[in-house]
């Protein structure tokens, strides 16, 4: 069960090897979560995550292989989590995203069609086993790692953008869908932060690094924000973006 | 079915369960019959998880009134749901008053002996188990009678289990006589914590009732200036006009949320100073009413909320005597980390009693109420945890709404005997709580 601070005991990532999710786990390890469930594609990566969450205090750690381009899967993998997890399920990170170079995938079918499905149909998929088990059990947190990509979608990563912006707009509405649930879902929508899947863009203002997105997220847990910005003047700072005429974004953010 | 949405006292948290409000033995039966994770709750008053019980079923206790006929020894049986305060009103004019008070008259006596409170005269009259002589309570497993004679093991698993070994129905206690409604106060006003730590280990034997108002934000020589006010139950001949009336309801009230930020170290730094100079440096024998007394929170209704959306918590901890330093080092790291802290509650306790999960040690106690919402906060208390543990006491579980079950099995050694009664009258683990889950008291 979460305490007053918001520190979950238990804790399932989708999505476990990404960085940002690393980089929480161990936060959480460190702090009250005991029990984890760590799913990604690479079991050597899930085994490399899964060590250092025990390193960090994690007194049970399980990992799940999925591949994200399997939609049919992504209830099986959820179930299994919470199968592996059995207790409370406190606290249920959806990490899952796919980047690469835009310019190599806007006209391939295949490789545009991938973009979509691992940042926003199996999220999607995942997200509905979670919320039915959530709901059943009148308790527990889904945080989603969405983007600040998805605000307002840009030329250059408008494959991941539009993607994280469906997912983004979804999450808003099953957030609603959990009022009186006891459930709640929390979204992220961290800037740049320099990551493996962030190699090669271009250098931004309000670039961050892991450790400190983590530390953004962790208030949010403790402070229930239905979003969370990283860092949070990007809240800020896209409320006037939103609203700049097209032809003014495209020169500024597309340069 | 619509779940309702419930928080404890200090509201950091909201949970939703099925609530039912049982008014007979028969109807919590049946509830054990179809139901898992159920819990009791009363009032409300338990600051944490403890009558929580998420995607579970909250039975309220409010429907098991009923006050019996006082006997002439004192002895009465109420029904759980009964609060102190409806108590008082009948007991007050006939002469009687509750052995054991909370600070606030808005609990009920079946949340009163979960929590095994303790008021001000625990030195002298220990906690409320002292003075229960029977427990009626349903537990999975059916409804039984307990007492200190009759399965001894589950009435002393009981106290301070926080509703964990089934819902209590009825209360059988012994009152206190009382020939006024007054008591006779001793104030004194005092620079810092250790010198009214040794007025305190000194005089309290002196006095039936004894606490400290200790200011948690002064620092240097001025760490720890403390209120200490003690007293007994004025007699007759004591006053020129005696009375016997009851106390009357709040008229003060908090009517909306205030801001989350309105408690902050400025403010409240401000309220403990207002407060300590607003003290008698030194005052023998002023009369106060019971409720202005034993009850100060009781002044103003709904004062939770004051601490704002976020919510608030509750800090108490215990030490045996041998570790006083521990209550200097206490307050000192959270003076030196300034969280903001409104004036904490300093007192002594006598021996503990022999409920397996009943707070209070012989030494001292401490309590503070701290706003939710520095990022540093959960790391500090996690380190007073360890402060505690190593000093050999525990915290407060009517309080708590953040320890780990690691701490917890560390704080309460006897953890493994409560949950051996737990596992006789409840093997299918049908009690359960936010608070047992957290803390792994549900049994496996």
């Amino acid at each position: 069960m979460e305490n007053a601070f918001g520190q979950p005991q238990t804790l399932i990532v989708l999505g476990g090897t990404s960085d940002i999710a690393r980089g929480l786990t161990k936060k959480l390890a460190a702090a009250r979560t005991h029990t984890v469930v760590l799913a990604g594609r690479s079991q050597s990566l899930l085994d490399e995550a899964s060590q250092e969450a025990t390193t960090y205090g994690a007194a049970t750690v399980d990992t799940v292989v999925f591949d994200a381009n399997d939609v049919t899967d992504a209830g099986r993998v959820v179930s299994e989590c919470f199968d592996k997890v059995d207790d409370t399920v406190d606290l249920v990170v959806v990490a899952i995203g796919l980047m690469g170079d835009q310019f190599e995938k806007e006209d391939d079918a295949t490789l545009a069609g991938e973009v979509a499905t691992v940042n926003f149909s199996w999220p999607v998929a995942a997200l509905a086993e979670t919320r039915r088990r959530l709901v059943a059990q009148g308790s527990g947190r889904i945080l989603v790692i969405s983007s600040v990509a998805a605000v307002r979608v840009r030329r250059s990563l408008y494959l991941y953008g539009g993607a994280k912006a469906g997912l983004d707009r979804l999450c808003q509405g099953m957030a609603d869908s959990l009022e009186g649930t006891g459930v709640r879902l929390q979204l992220v929508r961290p800037g740049v932060v320099r990551t493996r899947m962030a190699e090669g863009l271009p250098k931004v203002p309000f670039t961050t690094d892991v450790d400190e997105a983590v530390e953004n997220i962790l208030k949010g847990l403790a402070n229930g924000d239905p979003v969370i910005w990283s860092p949070p003047i990007l809240r800020y700072v896209f409320m006037i973006l939103r609203h700049v005429p097209r032809s003014l974004w495209r020169k500024v953010m597309d340069r | 079915m619509t779940r309702t949405a419930l928080s404890g006292w200090g509201r950091t948290s909201t949970s939703y369960a099925d609530v039912l409000s049982p008014n007979n033995e028969s109807e919590i039966a049946l509830t054990f019959a179809t139901s898992r994770d159920v819990i009791a709750r009363g009032l409300g008053r338990s600051y944490g998880d403890a009558a929580l019980s998420s995607g579970g079923v909250v039975l309220s206790n409010r429907e098991l009134s009923g006050i019996g006929p006082i006997g002439a020894d004192g002895v009465v049986t109420v029904g759980a749901g009964v609060s102190l305060d409806e108590l008082l009103a009948q007991s007050i004019p006939r002469g009687w008053f509750v052995p054991v008070t909370t600070g606030t008259r808005q609990v009920t006596m079946g949340g009163a002996v979960a929590a095994d409170v303790h008021g001000k005269n625990h030195h002298v009259d220990g906690s409320i188990a002292r003075h229960v002589l029977s427990l009626r309570l349903v537990t999975p497993s059916g409804p039984v009678t307990v007492s200190p004679e009759i399965d001894a093991e589950l009435f002393w698993a009981t106290f301070g289990a926080m509703g964990l070994t089934g819902v209590l129905t009825s209360v059988t206690l012994r009152l206190t006589a009382i020939e006024t409604n007054q008591v006779l106060v001793d104030t004194d006003r005092l620079a810092n914590l250790d010198a009214v730590m040794s007025a305190m280990a000194l005089g309290d034997r002196d006095y039936r009732y004894s606490v400290a108002w200790v200011d948690c934000m002064s620092r240097g020589k001025h760490m720890g200036r403390a209120i200490l006010t003690r007293g007994a139950h004025a007699t007759k001949d004591d006053l020129d006009a005696s009375s016997l009336s009851s106390p009357k309801d709040a008229k003060l009230f908090v009517p909306f949320d205030a801001p989350s930020g309105l408690l902050n170290p400025l403010t409240v730094r401000a309220f403990n100073e207002l407060w300590f100079r607003s003290a008698p440096r030194h005052e023998e024998r002023e009369p106060q009413s019971l409720s202005t007394f034993f009850h100060p929170l009781d002044g103003v209704r709904d004062w939770n909320r004051l601490y704002g959306r976020r919510g608030f918590l509750q800090y108490q901890f215990c030490v045996p005597d041998r570790s006083s330093e521990t209550v200097v080092a206490a307050v000192d790291l959270l003076s030196s980390s300034k969280v903001a802290s409104f004036l904490a509650v300093l007192k002594r306790f006598g021996p503990a009693n022999e409920g397996p999960l009943s707070f209070p040690l012989e030494g001292w106690t401490l309590a503070l109420d701290i706003p939710v919402g520095p990022s540093k906060l959960p790391d500090i208390l996690d380190r007073l945890d360890e402060l505690v543990i190593e000093a050999g006491g525990r915290v407060y579980l009517a309080k708590d709404s953040r320890l780990s079950p690691e701490k917890f099995a560390a704080m309460y050694p006897r953890r493994s005997e409560f949950l051996a009664v737990k596992e006789r009258i409840d093997p299918e683990h049908q009690m359960s709580s936010d608070l047992a889950r957290r803390l792994d008291l549900v049994g496996k």
